[in-house]
């Protein structure tokens, strides 16, 4: 859909955003009406059919479709196979869990020296701080990197800023130095195998393999029970997918957009064009990994715990598979990927699938689901490039015949091979 | 139900009573069962700050049976009967019932169900002790076996009378290689015990640049010395030298403690102690006159507490211009306390000229470490440099094909139990299997995403976790055993320092010799050929009459193939798992990327900067082998960004492919 | 018949049960542990413990009249889905006790879940203790019960003057291998003769470790390993250790996470005589124990061995039967109350005791490696009481634990008061 519109700039230009792109309004209202079927379902503030774990889930897995939307503006719109995407998430919620804690644990701390026969002095308060948060790890002060972990708004800049400036110059060494596709993964891999092997050091100052914890509990909301801080977070991340969504969908829109295919499907020719590629490439790397990052910062609160095994490689090549299976260069496709993927995942890792008697042989899904998913990815890779969302753009086409194919990934238009093939 | 069993137990115990009394008829009244009833209860409680007298006892008794008696203990076959108390040895039948022997003629007594005994197990330590007891017989035994376990014994538990018992037997040794033992412990134990100064600087300066760790175990206790402090210098012999309060050596806080803890400064006081001297002194709302609630600064607790000094409340304590002048008025030296400081001295000039070889063994030592990471990481990559060096494949199920190799030698070595012939079995087993498997997986996977290198590595990447998952249905998550066989266990020694274990140079050779594969298959053969011919231009190839459909395929096969017996050699060293791949994979790749893709001389500088860099920064850091590891991989994505080409750059054509 | 024999039993339990509370029947039994990941390798073992214990009791005519449900969920070695998967359990399965966890993260995860629900977690692996909930029972040894006993032993039976501290990066080694140097400094050992070295898990180079080992004898002490190293990096340790010659009369090595369970994946006939400190070892003598390993090996093969995580899990689950029957119901505060102060016999002989502090009372033992993969049981000490708080840190020294009394499980007893009753993560 985006596609058909940007070819045609001037018929686009004439008509209103939402207009030129009625897929955003659908995904809009979808998410709407799920919201609020949620809501009206919830232990909290509904009926309670939905138990409050499965809110969890629910608001979670919103979460990972917002980041999966930013791994399909990265690799499926602007060809940069990017494994190191969930690192940014992952930092997003170490930055907002620092905060967390501490504020949490200043409550009780200043609480319990309160009926102590002095009054405790900052340092005092500082050190009981940091006695209750590194206990655990068998220290009692504070790594520098906590100086602003006493205040919110400094913590949820540095959610924005940590991630952004570390993909800036990141993205900037790599693209100055021109290093491109199978290249990048793996540096970008490297990166976040690198970034989780330093927070399981212990001497990281974020309490090494441990991570942080409790992070469901928001400090000073004690009373509010988990049914309803589960219920603002799920819409929080709802909005936050929603805006992530119409903010996609507005930046792979018109010239932008088009550019950004562009170097995907030949970044040589658009580079003889005269456009900068490698500040486009910085500037998609720099964004994705801040709606990451912000994804991130939702997301933990629901999980509770954070900790350097969520930054591990394998975390951000399941996101490639995410959007993969969703399929990419559509943003719906992404949504659709992580969210299938991700919950497909959970009901048969719960045990709740029934597993299957074979006679010689039971096969249970918790030990055969992992290859399962292996080998569907395998087939969607070599049958079904487009995903998912492959079948809704056959409806799309049924609807108008004379629409351009739709493409068929990173991939597919480049190689010299094949031109020279016609 | 239990009044049942309760009777059963006393019909049984009874029972064992009849049949124990003969055998307290028997030996009670032996000498030696005697001797060994004088320590009975410490025999029993089995615990070496106890045990002294009664190994003393039996070391020094001339009981022909007191070395049985030792022998027995140590070796853990000594029991007591729970009725009697008697000592007896004996040996287990099975699990229940034990075959007892009497110490003192070595006569059978019987078998008893073993709940009527109980087994006497000395730790380690007892047996050390138990072991310098037995020396006195062992040492002129005629079998040599028994001679050297006696020079183990006085090696780790050596004590005075041994000196004497070895110059004894010193001259009398025929085994060549015993000899030398003595010879050199004699001498280590007279540093240790001799009477006099002179013998002991004269066997100190026997040793003058032996590297060995026993020489300077005996050396740096002579030379050990504590820090003092005094108004001025004194003239003693043994002081050293002077020390400078504020160094690294000695830190102002310490030279402080020093001066403290010799009565010749007032302590200082910490903050909790501050603060419950106020406490202590809080009258209603004030402490010292000031008010309670104002005390949330350090100031302020500060000037309260000065004000409590000034009513004599409190001690007064050290402010830090008082430190500051204590250590000032006093000189801080170093003096010795190891021994006589002639005797210091000399030990202290032979352990110099040790210590400079000990740093450059040290370094050979550290070397081969890291060729020897070098060549594990070299395996780990080298087939990965065929598949996506020369073929630029990302094949990221490359460490899953390591595992199948590991898992082959495990399965193997499951049908044949001996461990030379199933290691020589599972080596052309594992290139079989991950040859075919690697076959398999080109022709149904790869073949059709040759144009679509990120698709391929996501593809692959799904057949590595399923095989990863089907290797757990299979094996279980447990780590199996793959047991290297006899001849490379242990380590070739060239001194106390440098060592290498022979697995490792058994890898390493294994290493070499890939390498020598790769460039004779690569260079010299028909295939290789070909396969660069493929690699270059396949179309050009093909109508040269090349099948690039063949070729590739083989081309991967032997990558693949490769990785199999890499897997069985890194198996070997360390562990089978399912996951074991996934350890080598992020580096491997890194390493051919660091490299130079397409170039094995590249991979082999990229894997010997890697291992060189890895062992560099645990030589610097050796409390934690985690930092190393993340500082490498930080280091390797620096390099790639200045060096996006690698090492040794490939050029023209290839470039851009 | 035995549908009627049950009906009978399950009758007159329920009468004697009357009196008190009606309970629901079926009770419902939490089982929390991984069966996928890495931590599947040691928690698959517990859950069929588990399944085991719930099938012998209800065999035995169940809990007050009902029979025993075990609810089993996999949170697949991912520490987030423990919190899930407990909240899940307590909300949605509606469990009266949940036996699970392995590893601090994963049981730092669940605790918020737990505290919250006001749910009840019997947790069965060693720790390195500083944390007390209401909610939870900790049934594995703390520090005091394992390290500092073999840390004895080595002090006074090995006389051993130099210590190498050789741990896995995560918390339990961390923590443990501070309390220790702490420890080892109070009895006169000093800090220049404490090498520490800290691995990732996994790890398989390990000759420069191995030979940096070795080089500690250079001043002539006797040195000693004490080993937190975890899973399967000990299998190249070990390995290695083998590889150099090191005989356990030279440098011995006691280690924390090997048990019998770990040795299966290695040959043994190059370890023995090196050490390991546990609760239980298979090869303790007595009447239960033999039961209980013929009983397992009966269930799941030949080759199956036992290990202390396994006696934790039977000392806790007979305890919370047995306070359960006492309260006459499953409502947690009331069981809890129940708890303190039950008794069960070990499988090692002796009596376990739950403390007001949530831990039991237990015998050390140090076990020899022997050939056949088995331990060599050579010293066992009388019951030590678990301790929440250790001594020998300066900041946790002044801190209590006491459920039953104080009410807390953070009582700082300088200051009289109480720190916090929930826990902080």
């Amino acid at each position: 859909m985006t596609d058909t519109t940007s070819l045609f700039p001037k018929y686009a230009k004439s008509r209103p955003f939402v207009a030129r792109h009625p897929s955003v309004l659908i995904f809009l209202v979808c998410l709407a009406l799920f919201t609020l079927g949620v809501t009206i379902l919830s232990e909290g503030f509904g009926i309670g059919v939905i138990s409050t774990s499965f809110i969890k889930t629910l608001g979670k897995t919103l979460c990972l479709c917002l980041v999966a939307l930013a791994m399909d503006l990265v690799w499926g719109y602007t060809g940069i196979l990017s494994l190191g995407h969930m690192a940014f998430f992952g930092i997003g919620g170490y930055a907002i869990g620092m905060w967390l804690m501490y504020a949490r644990t200043e409550i009780i701390v200043v609480q319990s020296l309160a009926a102590a026969p002095l009054p405790p002095t900052p340092q005092e308060i500082s050190d009981g701080i940091a006695t209750q948060i590194f206990g655990v790890v068998g220290a009692s002060e504070f790594p520098p990197i906590w100086a602003f972990a006493h205040s919110l708004p400094l913590q949820l800049a540095a959610v924005v800023l940590v991630p952004g400036l570390l993909a800036l110059v990141f993205g900037w060494l790599a693209f100055r130095s021109r290093v491109t596709g199978v290249y990048l993964s793996i540096l970008t891999q490297a990166m976040t195998l690198a970034l989780s092997l330093y927070l399981f050091q212990n001497d990281s100052g974020l309490r090494g393999n441990n991570g942080l914890s409790g992070l469901q509990n928001l400090p000073g909301l004690d009373a509010v029970p988990q049914d309803t801080v589960s219920m603002w977070f799920l819409w929080a991340s709802a909005a936050a997918l929603g805006l992530g969504y119409v903010f996609a969908a507005w930046t792979v829109s018109g010239k932008f957009g088009s550019v950004l295919r562009a170097i995907r499907d030949n970044e040589a020719r658009v580079r003889f064009l005269g456009y900068s590629v490698e500040a486009y490439k910085l500037f998609i790397f720099t964004v994705t990994a801040i709606i990451a990052a912000i994804a991130g910062a939702l997301y933990y609160p629901q999980a509770g715990i954070i900790n350097p095994a969520e930054i591990a490689p394998i975390a951000s090549i399941y996101l490639a598979v995410w959007v993969a299976i969703g399929g990419r260069g559509r943003l719906y496709g992404a949504v659709i990927g992580a969210a299938f993927v991700s919950l497909l995942s959970t009901w048969f890792t719960g045990g709740q699938a029934p597993d299957i008697n074979l006679g010689v042989y039971t096969v249970q899904w918790v030990d055969w689901w992992t290859i399962l998913l292996g080998l569907s990815f395998v087939a969607v890779t070599l049958f079904a490039p487009k995903g998912i969302g492959g079948i809704l753009d056959l409806l799309e086409q049924r609807r108008s015949p004379d629409r351009h194919g739709a493409d068929l990934g990173p991939d597919a238009g480049a190689l010299r091979e094949k031109e020279a093939d016609t | 139900m239990s009044v049942f069993r309760r009777f059963c137990t006393a019909l049984l115990s009874a029972l064992l009573i009849l049949v124990a009394l003969p055998l307290a008829a028997q030996t009670a009244d032996a000498p030696i069962q005697r001797l060994l009833q004088d320590h009975a209860e410490i025999i029993a409680k089995s615990s070496r700050r106890t045990i002294g007298p009664a190994i003393d006892a039996l070391g020094a008794s001339d009981l022909a049976q007191a070395q049985t008696v030792l022998e027995k203990w140590q070796a853990k076959e000594m029991w007591f009967n729970k009725d009697t108390g008697l000592f007896v040895y004996a040996e287990e039948i099975d699990r229940k019932t034990i075959r007892a022997f009497d110490f003192d003629d070595g006569s059978e007594i019987g078998e008893f169900d073993d709940k009527g005994f109980k087994q006497l197990k000395p730790n380690s330590g007892i047996r050390g002790l138990i072991g310098a007891a037995l020396v006195q017989f062992q040492l002129k035994n005629p079998d040599p076996t028994v001679r050297a376990a006696a020079l183990d014994s006085i090696e780790r538990d050596a004590d005075a009378t041994h000196l004497l018992a070895l110059r004894a037997v010193r001259d009398g040794e025929t085994d060549a290689a015993l000899a030398m033992r003595i010879d050199r412990l004699e001498r280590l134990l007279t540093i240790r015990f001799a009477d006099t100064d002179a013998e002991r600087i004269a066997a100190i300066t026997s040793f003058e640049g032996d590297l060995g760790v026993d020489v300077r175990a005996a050396l740096n206790p002579l030379v050990a010395t504590v820090v003092d402090a005094a108004a001025a210098l004194p003239e003693d012999a043994d002081v050293l030298r002077t020390v400078t309060p504020g160094t690294d050596l000695l830190p102002a806080a310490q030279a402080y403690e020093i001066l403290v803890a010799g009565g010749l400064a007032p302590p200082r006081i910490s903050r909790a102690d501050q603060k419950a001297a106020l406490i202590d002194n809080i009258q209603g709302t004030t402490v010292a006159g000031i008010e309670v609630a104002s005390l949330d600064a350090q100031d302020a607790r500060d000037l309260a507490y000065a004000a409590l000094v000034r009513q004599g409340a409190v001690e007064e304590a050290a402010t830090d211009a008082d430190v500051a002048r204590a250590l000032e008025a006093h000189v801080f030296f170093e003096r010795l306390v190891g021994g006589a400081p002639p005797v210091a001295l000399a030990a202290q000039a032979v352990l110099d000229g040790i210590e400079a070889k000990v740093a450059v063994n040290q370094s050979i030592d550290l070397g081969l470490d890291a060729l020897s990471l070098a060549s594990i990481y070299f395996l780990a990559a080298i087939g990965l440099a065929i598949t996506f060096g020369v073929m630029g494949v990302i094949n990221m199920a490359h460490g899953e094909f390591i595992m199948m190799g590991a898992y082959t030698g495990y399965v193997v070595q499951l049908f044949v139990p001996d461990y030379t012939l199933s290691i020589l079995l599972a080596i052309p087993l594992a290139f079989a299997v991950t040859f075919g498997a690697g076959v398999a997986m080109e022709r149904l996977v790869i073949r059709r995403l040759y144009h679509r290198p990120l698709e391929t590595l996501l593809a692959t990447f799904g057949i590595s976790i399923a095989l990863q998952q089907l290797a757990k249905n299979i094996f279980g998550t447990q780590a199996r055993p793959l047991t290297a066989p006899g001849w490379l266990d242990g380590s070739l020694v060239f001194n106390d320092i440098v060592s290498i274990s022979y697995i490792r140079i058994a890898i390493f050779v294994l290493a070499l010799l890939f390498l020598a594969l790769f460039l004779i298959v690569m260079n010299r053969t028909r295939l290789g050929l070909e396969v660069r011919a493929v690699t270059q231009n396949p179309r050009m190839a093909a109508s040269m009459g090349i099948n690039p459909d063949r070729i590739n395929m083989l081309t991967f096969g032997f990558g693949s193939g490769i990785a199999g017996i890499a897997g069985v050699a890194i198996g070997l060293y360390a562990k089978v798992t399912s996951e074991m791949g996934a350890d080598y994979i992020v580096q491997s790749f890194m390493t051919v990327v660091v490299g130079g893709v397409g170039n094995i001389w590249g991979t082999l500088l990229g894997v010997t900067m890697v291992g060189t860099l890895q062992k560099g920064i645990e030589w610097l850091n050796p409390s934690n082998t985690l930092a190393a590891q993340t500082y490498m991989i930080l280091f390797i994505i620096l390099f790639i960004q200045f060096r996006p080409r690698g090492i040794i750059a490939l050029k023209g054509r290839a470039v851009e492919a | 018949m035995s549908t009627k024999l049950f009906t009978t039993t399950a009758l007159l339990g329920s009468l004697a049960a009357l009196p008190a509370f009606a309970q629901d029947c079926p009770i419902k039994v939490g089982v929390l542990h991984s069966l996928s990941g890495t931590m599947a390798i040691s928690e698959t073992t517990l859950k069929d413990t588990m399944e085991m214990l719930v099938e012998q009791q209800n065999a035995a005519g169940g809990v007050l009249g009902c029979q025993l449900e075990a609810v089993v969920v996999d949170p697949a070695s991912d520490w987030p889905l423990f919190a899930e998967k407990a909240r899940e359990l307590l909300t949605v399965h509606e469990v009266d006790v949940i036996f699970g966890n392995w590893t601090s993260v994963s049981r730092k995860s669940v605790l918020p879940v737990i505290e919250e629900l006001n749910g009840l977690l019997f947790y069965p692996v060693q720790y390195e203790g500083e944390e007390s909930s209401k909610n939870v029972f900790y049934t594995g040894a703390a520090p005091n019960q394992q390290a500092i006993p073999a840390t004895d032993y080595f002090l006074e039976e090995l006389e051993v003057e130099k210590f190498a501290l050789l741990g896995t990066d995560y918390v339990y080694p961390r923590t443990t291998n501070n309390i220790l140097e702490s420890y080892l400094q109070q009895k006169g050992i000093a800090a220049e003769d404490i090498f520490v070295n800290y691995t990732p898990f996994g790890h398989s180079d390990w000759s420069k470790i191995v030979s940096d080992v070795v080089a500690l004898g250079a001043d002539g002490k006797k040195v000693g390993v004490i080993s937190t190293i975890n899973g399967d990096a000990n299998i190249g340790f070990y390995k290695e250790l083998a590889a150099a010659g090191i005989s356990a009369d030279d440098i011995p090595v006691v280690a924390f996470s090997v048990g019998e369970e770990e040795l299966a994946g290695l040959d043994t006939s190059n370890l023995v005589g090196h050490l390991a400190a546990w609760n239980y070892f298979q090869s303790a003598e007595s009447d239960a124990n033999e039961a209980w390993v013929e009983a397992w090996k009966a269930r799941m093969g030949e080759e199956r061995v036992t290990n202390d995580p396994m006696e934790a899990h039977y000392i806790g689950f007979n305890m919370w039967v047995n306070a359960a029957t006492a309260a006459g119901t499953t409502d947690v505060d009331a069981v809890r109350t129940a708890m303190y102060g039950q008794e069960f016999p070990n499988l090692t002989g002796g009596t376990a005791v739950m403390l007001p502090n949530h831990h039991l009372a237990k015998p050390v033992l140090i076990g020899e490696i022997q050939e056949d993969g088995q331990f060599d049981i050579i010293s066992q000490t009388e019951e030590v009481p678990g301790d929440a708080w250790t001594d020998f840190l300066p900041e946790s020294a002044v801190l209590v634990s006491d459920w039953k009394e104080l009410g807390c499980g953070m009582y700082n007893t300088e200051t009289s008061s109480c720190v916090q009753i929930k826990s902080n993560y």
